[in-house]
């Protein structure tokens, strides 16, 4: 386990990056728009359509998609694999980045985003947004607390502010010696931590549908609605991962760590099957495959969430030559990403309709400029880090 | 390396650990709804579409006054629903019941929050700004809402409508049972007053129902038999009789059982107490112990 990560030599501005700007500054464009029209100034939200998009993308989405962060900590260091510690920190950098957007997004969401602090101090034990919301503001900071220490690493020693600013040189200088110290001993806990507050949040996620058995679709409508997206959050976790690592080392030119990819697909075989048996298992215990000929969209967009997200991926994971081609696991592994993207849009958006008002919806521009703003806001802040901290595993320093 | 045996069980274990034991310390689930409450019946076989509810609703609550509040005709050509700017609408609807002449008789149909016993969108409010009080009214704390309008999801009357024009503070709008007159000794809600049909008879909720029972028995062939809202969703403060279909007019077939039943058992069971969390930390504490002492590698286990 003689990984060694460290920062990027690279040159920054790519035209990438430079697409980037161009969404954020459309974003930003809309949530000033948000902040002074108001919310029925920018998005197609009305009484009977009181989520949309960015509760169902920025949020829900978000929020499954950086599962990554505790899946893998589970594995290398409660599980004890440290082979894969390599990943374990873009993983975790995902997860923390990932989190502050999904509060950026409800934020932007909510109608009175100053008032966001409420919850802490007016609690509704029986609301489960109320533990979601608790849930979450815990974990965002303990995956700050689980970063620190690779800020830590890189400044150690090296803190040297200038002119006249140096003279606090010394004292961040003792707070990062000491903080990264007590970090070290305590680290058990914020990972273990970390773990139990992401299944409770995860599976609650699917819990708060659960009150509105009217408007959400059959088809997605159970009780183990929360069981669902607890494993789906579990089978995201490594093709997550895989994704990014994927994405990160050939854009980059980075070595493209198959040796742990390969193996984390297998272990994604296991859990990937487990939501397939139990999505199967409650469309035929509950009898919901009759409305699979049915032929309307929310059918259809199920189907595709099946078919596309589960089934294909899961088959072609069974292969060995398709695990151990580059291609074949980054293929399989956006399928599933894409399956649960899917899911969570089909539960929040598509399977959602108030039977006495609904008005159809589709988002508005300004709703999807916001989307796509903070996702490349989010890939923006990426970069940097990965460029100034050392994040991502050194070129040519293989790892066993 | 590979996933092997061992490691398939030891994630069986956890994932065993955290689901098997949800049955044993789920508490019986138990209605909060108030013991006397008020409730109000609504006789559509008497209401003639005046309208005047909507209005007197929108004075005592300081709303803006209703949309054409004169118009009787083209206003109901379209189907209204309560929002921002009012908390109560009457809609007028055709459902095939005919006059001696055979002319299409209208039936006209007034919809607000229905203030339910066990409220969906209380159970849901995160910030507890909605709370279902003695009088049976549903009430709205602006000072502790965030806005969220998780409730407006919850609630299986659409009901909750949102301002969303308000950029920085605005708020959820639905009726209020006109909470601040009820609540003195005799007061009635705005809208109850003013019905010159007596389509609308407020009281306490046990003793309507029996008016409303009344009704149906004394009546034979005027009405359906039955009283929508004594048993909906646990049961709502507001009733409604009628003698057409009432999913014709709106109101929608739903389960007798409290929706918000459901997440608050599944909520209960795993978190009271902090049982499942703290069960799940202490056995992901001995696996990591144990998978770390294992390996003999006694380095720092976090950030690398
Ligand atoms: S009708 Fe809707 S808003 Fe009114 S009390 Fe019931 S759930 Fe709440
Ligand atoms: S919008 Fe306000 S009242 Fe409604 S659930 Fe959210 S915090 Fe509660
Ligand atoms: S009870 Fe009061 S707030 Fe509700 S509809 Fe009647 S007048 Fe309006």
């Amino acid at each position: 386990m003689e990984h060694k990560a460290s920062p990027l030599n690279k040159k920054f501005w790519t035209p990438g990056v430079l697409v980037m700007l161009v969404f954020m500054i459309a974003g930003a464009i809309a949530i000033i728009a948000r902040f002074t029209g108001g919310i029925g100034y920018v998005t197609n939200l009305s009484n009977a359509r009181p989520w949309g998009l960015w509760v169902g993308v920025d949020v829900a989405t978000g929020v499954a998609l950086a599962a990554g962060g505790f899946t893998t900590a589970a594995l290398a260091h409660i599980f004890g694999r440290h082979y894969y510690e390599p990943v374990t920190r873009p993983a975790l950098l995902t997860a923390a980045l990932g989190y502050t957007f999904v509060v950026i997004g409800l934020l932007i969401d909510i109608g009175r985003s100053w008032a966001i602090w409420k919850p802490m101090f007016y609690w509704n034990t029986n609301s489960v947004l109320f533990e979601v919301a608790v849930c979450v503001a815990i974990y965002l900071n303990v995956l700050y607390f689980e970063f620190l220490p690779i800020v830590a690493e890189q400044f150690k020693g090296r803190v040297n502010l200038p002119g006249i600013m140096a003279v606090f040189n010394p004292l961040i200088e003792m707070i990062l010696k000491i903080g990264d110290a007590i970090l070290d001993k305590t680290m058990w806990i914020f990972i273990i931590l970390g773990v139990v507050l992401s299944c409770m949040h995860q599976s609650s996620l699917g819990s708060l549908m659960l009150v509105a058995p009217t408007k959400l679709h059959p088809l997605w409508y159970t009780p183990i609605l929360p069981l669902l997206f607890l494993t789906s959050a579990f089978a995201v976790g490594y093709p997550m991962v895989v994704f990014e690592t994927t994405i990160i080392t050939s854009s980059l030119k980075l070595d493209s760590e198959m040796n742990i990819l390969a193996p984390l697909t297998r272990i994604t075989i296991f859990l990937l099957g487990i939501y397939m048996f139990l999505k199967f298992g409650d469309m035929f215990v509950r009898g919901t495959y009759i409305y699979l000929l049915d032929g309307t969209y929310q059918t259809n967009s199920f189907i595709i969430e099946m078919l596309l997200g589960i089934m294909v991926p899961w088959i072609m994971l069974l292969f060995e030559k398709v695990r151990n081609s580059r291609k074949g696991v980054f293929t399989a592994a956006s399928l599933i990403i894409g399956g649960v993207v899917i899911n969570r849009i089909n539960v929040f958006i598509v399977g959602y309709k108030s039977p006495l008002s609904d008005n159809g919806y589709f988002p508005a521009p300004g709703e999807i400029f916001v989307t796509l703003g903070l996702i490349a806001t989010l890939m923006f802040i990426y970069r940097i880090i990965v460029t100034y901290l050392p994040v991502l595993q050194a070129p040519k320093e293989v790892s066993p | 390396m590979q996933f092997s045996r061992r490691n398939f069980f030891k994630f069986m274990g956890v994932a065993g650990a955290s689901v098997a034991a949800l049955p044993s310390s789920a508490r019986a689930w138990k209605s909060k709804a108030p013991p006397d409450s008020y409730g109000c019946l609504v006789d559509l076989t008497r209401c003639v579409g005046c309208r005047k509810c909507e209005e007197a609703c929108s004075e005592v609550n300081k709303l803006p006054a209703p949309e054409r509040a004169d118009c009787q005709c083209t206003i109901f050509d379209r189907k209204r629903r309560p929002d921002d700017k009012a908390y109560t609408v009457v809609n007028r609807y055709f459902t095939g019941k005919l006059d001696q002449f055979d002319n299409p008789l209208p039936t006209y149909a007034k919809v607000q929050c229905m203030h339910c016993q066990d409220p969906s969108c209380v159970s849901a409010c995160l910030a507890g700004a909605l709370t279902k009080d003695e009088t049976g009214a549903v009430k709205y704390d602006v000072s502790r809402c965030i806005g969220c309008r998780y409730c407006m999801v919850a609630c299986p009357f659409e009901i909750p409508a949102y301002e969303y024009h308000n950029p920085i503070t605005p708020k959820v709008m639905k009726c209020t049972f006109c909470y601040d007159r009820i609540s003195e000794q005799g007061g009635l809600p705005g809208c109850a007053t003013i019905c010159p049909t007596e389509a609308l008879t407020f009281g306490k909720r046990k003793t309507i129902l029996k008016v409303a029972q009344k009704r149906l028995k004394e009546n034979p062939g005027k009405y359906i038999d039955y009283v929508y809202g004594e048993k909906e969703v646990g049961g709502t403060s507001w009733l409604y009789i009628s003698s057409v279909p009432f999913e014709k007019v709106n109101l929608p077939a739903l389960p007798n059982k409290p929706l918000p039943k459901l997440s608050e058992t599944i909520q209960h069971s795993l978190f009271s107490y902090l049982w499942s969390p703290l069960a799940l930390f202490g056995v992901l504490g001995a696996v990591m112990y144990k998978s770390n002492k294992v390996q003999e590698e006694p380095q720092n286990k976090g950030g690398a």
